[in-house]
């Protein structure tokens, strides 16, 4: 239930750096594709969800990740946040399941949307009536109270913890939103149904009271620390066309206004089979497990193919920088605009990555954090904040006690320069290819991790293989596509930089302790 | 439109498959589970070296790697107060500082150029370390990681860095709202001064030395202070004799006394505020101490945490976020640890307009423990679900491997898990009303809150008198900044 914006999420500074690290993990790696691929089934109803089933018959249990080809892209103006808000409702449970009496519930549901719509028209009046606006404020209320009575509250997630669930979850990115649990393989078939119901007949029920915490969500993760703070208007500044600009789990504003009816119009625009793939890994055998997704998620309408995003980010013309004069101990993040995952050269970016920030040999670690010791951690990431369409390769550093932002950029910039000028050794080289190699192996030992991967790659790339061939790819990386694309990308006028700055004027809250 | 119920799953299946995506689709109530497959859980091969040393053996052959982990009786819990902080260097600086053959810089591009790690942690209750990589590299890789365990050298320029890596540890630690909740909470439970409490300052942080980390090592690292634990594709007899190679000439060491860390044993109740501006939320944490996982009422006790504040579908969930909508994060729990009680604790953040109102709501589910007792059907849910989510227990090798280590390196039985099982079987719902009247005491509780005095609903004074508690980091002495290089004598 939570924004999947890596660095959105709470944690102090030095534990950020740990969450990066697990975020920049290269693509997990197998052994061969020719080995695996005889545990791995695909299978694409008529409707178009495809599932993709992969045998690891470890121990009696299953894993799954439904990845939905949706996120905070596909928002617009005055509904943002609402990819987040839908996630959340897919937790509220369905026309059977949450409810002692649909009928009469789905009725008392519209009286609150009728209730609601009477509030927001009396609150944003030109010059609003405080009388009428409480009065319309306690109908609303007396509505959702009315509409609480037929609630069974959060059946839905009862059933799966007491069937034995683990891990029930979802988030929701930039681009892409994914739900997951893990269940004893014997209850497959429960699962067929939940997770089939929960997209197939949906009730957006405690609908603003969901919003209500989304809204908690909301100060927890942007307003009230200083990354939070940060990452946000990085976005901002740095995307000025693309949707990747408004942030995933929405302005405060448009939280306070989306409806009910717009989020299920949301919801039918996005939510078609053809827009979902779920993998499945743990102990299933295909012959048995295909004909329950036929006879449960074939039911799914086929409905229409969602629309597609126009707008491209134009090319940026100048440097942009945005200083955050803040309580908190400085934090220093720079990104420059690239092409999606989707290109080519994204092996390119990913070793670029991997040289710059991996482990205690990698070039910034050695420079800022082991050698002029003015940082305790840096790290990169190939694609910020999604990867689907053109995005960023950003760099951050948690400068040390006593040293600023600026010397951090000084010497990120150094080390990003020799990449333009030098060829990497070839004992670098041979690292990036050992380390994805060895990533994408580690990653082959968990059901979730693996479902999730699994349906990452289907989702973006169209073909859970690439989960495999990506590490061929960076075995093809050539020192001179890294000066290449270093040349191409690491350039001023393609740089946005955002920057934490210790305030020592009054506004210091947590040094104080008043 | 078929008769299911009396239709096994199999030929249920089977005639799924002769009958494609019919859409038949009834009640859930009515789906019918097989019996879930067996497994046969699979046991370590254990061997106690002459030296003391506990190895304990699990092959598991589905990828071609190896992990290690080792546990060490040490802790940062026996490090005295004017040291604190000693712990955390040592732990970075065992791994990064090199050993009398090879310097950390070394070790680094070895392990990186296989892809492969070694970390080392020195964590409350244990010293830690772990290795993972590919199977060719193992027998290298332990070479490696036996030397930085037999023969670290500490040294000075790796200090440095751990050491200023702690220091911002110092300096951001006012940073993170829920951070400074939880360290000020632990405070007021086990008391400032106490081990499961106290943080390093840059004066603390500054007085360790070179010295004190040889001393630590040398008067805890031996082998028979050690458990070490190897999981992956390996061959036992073989994995035993590489092992017998890297540490059985590794002489035993003397019995150290185990000191007993100790703490005050109750906050004082009452109404404790942080004031932070820059955040637009309160975070409430409200508790006293909690109890040991030696204690016979454990069971009871974590059928009681999984009612009330576990999941989903608990009472803190569906009351406080669902029903209310006040908060995104709401827990609570009576925690327990190995050797040590926990903390009872329940928290939450909320707007700074609900703040007093989010308070309210905590203590009515805490109150409501003993006014309106968990039911047949809470305690009957909580059960079914930790009943049946028990075979996650033992879903990878790893996990099992590490379970065993865990009870041997405190004592608990090899078949713990499986009492743990049937006991929580035995659970009623007297036993959980029972016990959540004797560990929660809702005249005891210590109330915490982080945040901005301006846009409360109510202030906090109509809790009690409130103690501002004071989080001013105190400054390095040496001017410069950072933790001082130059270690005190």
């Amino acid at each position: 239930m939570k924004a999947r914006n890596p660095i959105g999420r709470p944690g102090a500074g030095l534990a950020l750096a740990i969450l990066m690290a697990a975020a920049t993990a290269l693509p997990a790696r197998a052994q061969s594709l020719t080995d695996f691929e005889k545990k791995v089934t695909v299978k694409t109803l008529p409707n178009g969800w495809t599932f993709v089933i992969c045998q690891r018959p470890e121990a009696p249990v299953f894993s799954f990740a439904t990845h939905v080809n949706v996120g905070s892209v596909q928002e617009v103006d005055g509904i943002t946040g609402i990819a987040h808000m839908f996630e959340h409702m897919a937790f509220k449970g369905t026309t059977t399941i949450g409810t002692t009496d649909y009928a009469a519930e789905k009725k008392a549901l519209e009286k609150v949307d009728q209730a609601y719509d009477a509030y927001d028209a009396a609150r944003r009046a030109r010059m609003p009536d405080a009388a009428k606006v409480d009065a319309a404020l306690k109908a609303f209320k007396d509505a959702q109270e009315e509409a609480d009575k037929f609630i069974k509250k959060n059946e839905f997630g009862e059933i799966i913890d007491r069937e034995g669930g683990v891990g029930l979850n979802a988030g929701t990115g930039a681009d892409s939103t994914v739900y997951v649990y893990s269940l004893p393989s014997n209850k497959f078939e429960l699962w067929a149904y939940l997770e089939s119901e929960r997209f197939i007949h949906p009730v957006f029920r405690e609908f603003y009271k969901e919003r209500d915490v989304v809204k908690e969500e909301r100060r927890l993760r942007t307003e009230s620390q200083p990354i939070g703070r940060l990452i946000e208007q990085f976005g901002l500044v740095a995307f000025a066309a693309s949707p990747y600009h408004h942030p995933v789990v929405g302005y405060m504003s448009d939280l306070d206004s989306f409806t009910r009816a717009d989020a299920e119009k949301f919801y039918q625009t996005y939510y078609v089979p053809s827009n979902m793939v779920t993998a499945l890994v743990g102990d299933l055998k295909p012959a048995e497990v295909v004909p329950i997704l036929e006879k449960y998620f074939g039911r799914a309408p086929k409905g229409n193919p969602p629309p597609i995003i126009r707008t491209v980010e134009p090319p940026q013309i100048a440097e942009k920088f945005i200083k955050i004069p803040d309580p908190a101990q400085p934090f220093y993040v720079e990104g420059y605009h690239k092409p999606a995952a989707t290109s080519p050269d994204e092996p390119v970016y990913e070793a670029i990555v991997d040289v710059l920030t991996n482990g205690r040999t990698s070039r910034l670690y050695r420079s800022l954090v082991r050698d002029k010791q003015i940082a305790v951690a840096v790290q990169s990431l190939p694609s910020y904040p999604g990867n689907k369409f053109p995005n960023m390769f950003i760099v951050f550093a948690v400068p040390a006690p006593g040293h600023t932002n600026d010397e951090s950029r000084d010497a990120i910039r150094a080390e990003i320069d020799r990449l333009k000028k030098e060829d990497i050794t070839p004992e670098e080289l041979a690292m990036v290819k050992t380390h994805a190699k060895a990533s994408l192996i580690e990653g082959l030992n968990s059901n979730n991790g693996l479902a999730d991967q699994l349906a990452d790659y289907q989702t973006t790339f169209g073909d859970w293989r690439e989960l495999f061939k990506a590490v061929d790819k960076i075995d093809r990386v050539t020192p001179a596509d890294i000066r290449r694309i270093s040349n191409a990308i690491f350039t001023d006028t393609n740089r946005t930089v955002a920057v934490v700055e210790t305030a020592t004027g009054p506004a210091a809250g947590g040094d104080s302790g008043r | 439109m078929r008769t299911r119920h009396v239709l096994t799953m199999m030929t249920l299946l089977a005639l799924a498959a002769s009958l494609p995506a019919l859409g038949q689709v009834e009640d859930w109530k009515k789906i019918q589970y097989p019996p879930l497959n067996k497994m046969t859980i699979p046991e370590p091969q254990r061997t106690t070296l002459p030296n003391g040393m506990l190895v304990m053996l699990l092959e598991d052959h589905e990828l071609p790697t190896v992990s290690a982990m080792m546990r060490i009786r040490a802790g940062a819990r026996n490090i005295p107060a004017d040291k604190t902080g000693l712990g955390d260097v040592f732990g970075d600086v065992l791994r990064t500082g090199g050993t009398k053959t090879r310097t950390g810089d070394q070790i680094d591009d070895f392990l990186e150029a296989r892809g492969a790690r070694i970390e080392t942690d020195l964590g409350e209750t244990a010293g830690t370390a772990s290795s993972w990589c590919l199977k060719q590299d193992f027998p290298d890789v332990l070479k490696v990681f036996a030397d930085i365990l037999r023969n670290p050298v500490f040294a000075e320029d790796k200090i440095a860095i751990a050491k200023n890596q702690a220091g911002a540890g110092i300096a951001r630690r006012n940073d993170n709202p829920l951070g400074i909740m939880f360290r000020e909470f632990n405070k007021l439970v086990y008391g400032p001064g106490s081990p499961y409490a106290r943080t390093p300052e840059f004066a603390t942080l500054g007085a360790v030395t070179q010295a004190d980390l040889v001393a630590y090592h040398k008067k805890y690292f031996h082998p028979n202070r050690i458990i070490l634990g190897v999981v992956g594709d390996f061959d036992s007899k073989d994995m035993l004799a590489k092992i017998k190679a890297a540490f059985g000439d590794w002489p035993k060491g003397p019995e150290v006394k185990d000191e007993t860390a100790t703490f005050q044993s109750a906050p004082k109740p009452g109404i404790y505020y942080i004031q932070k501006d820059d955040m637009t939320q309160s975070d409430i944490i409200i508790g006293h101490l909690g109890i040991v996982k030696t204690n016979p009422d454990i069971f009871a006790v974590d059928v009681m945490n999984e009612a009330w504040g576990g999941g989903f579908s608990a009472r803190l969930f569906s009351n406080v976020r669902s029903k209310k909508g006040l908060a995104y994060s709401v827990r609570g729990a009576v925690d327990s640890n190995y050797d040590y009680p926990g903390t009872f604790n329940t928290w939450m953040t909320t707007k700074t307009e609900t703040t007093a109102a989010g308070i309210d709501a905590l203590r009515e589910e805490i109150e409501n423990l003993s006014k309106s007792p968990l039911t047949d059907a809470e305690v009957q849910r909580a059960k079914e679900s930790i009943l049946n989510s028990f075979v996650f227990n033992y879903d990878s090798k790893e996990k099992i491997l590490r379970q065993q280590m865990t009870y041997a390196y405190f004592g608990f039985p090899p078949d713990y898990l499986a009492q743990y099982r049937s006991r929580i079987e035995k659970v009623t719902t007297a036993d959980v009303q029972r016990v959540a009247k004797k560990y929660v005491h809702d005249n005891q509780l210590a109330i915490l809150v982080v945040g901005p005095t301006k846009g409360q609903d109510r202030p906090l004074s109509s809790f009690g008198t409130v103690v501002p508690v004071d989080i001013t980091i105190p400054k390095p002495k040496a001017p410069g900044g950072g933790a001082s290089k130059k270690s005190a004598p």
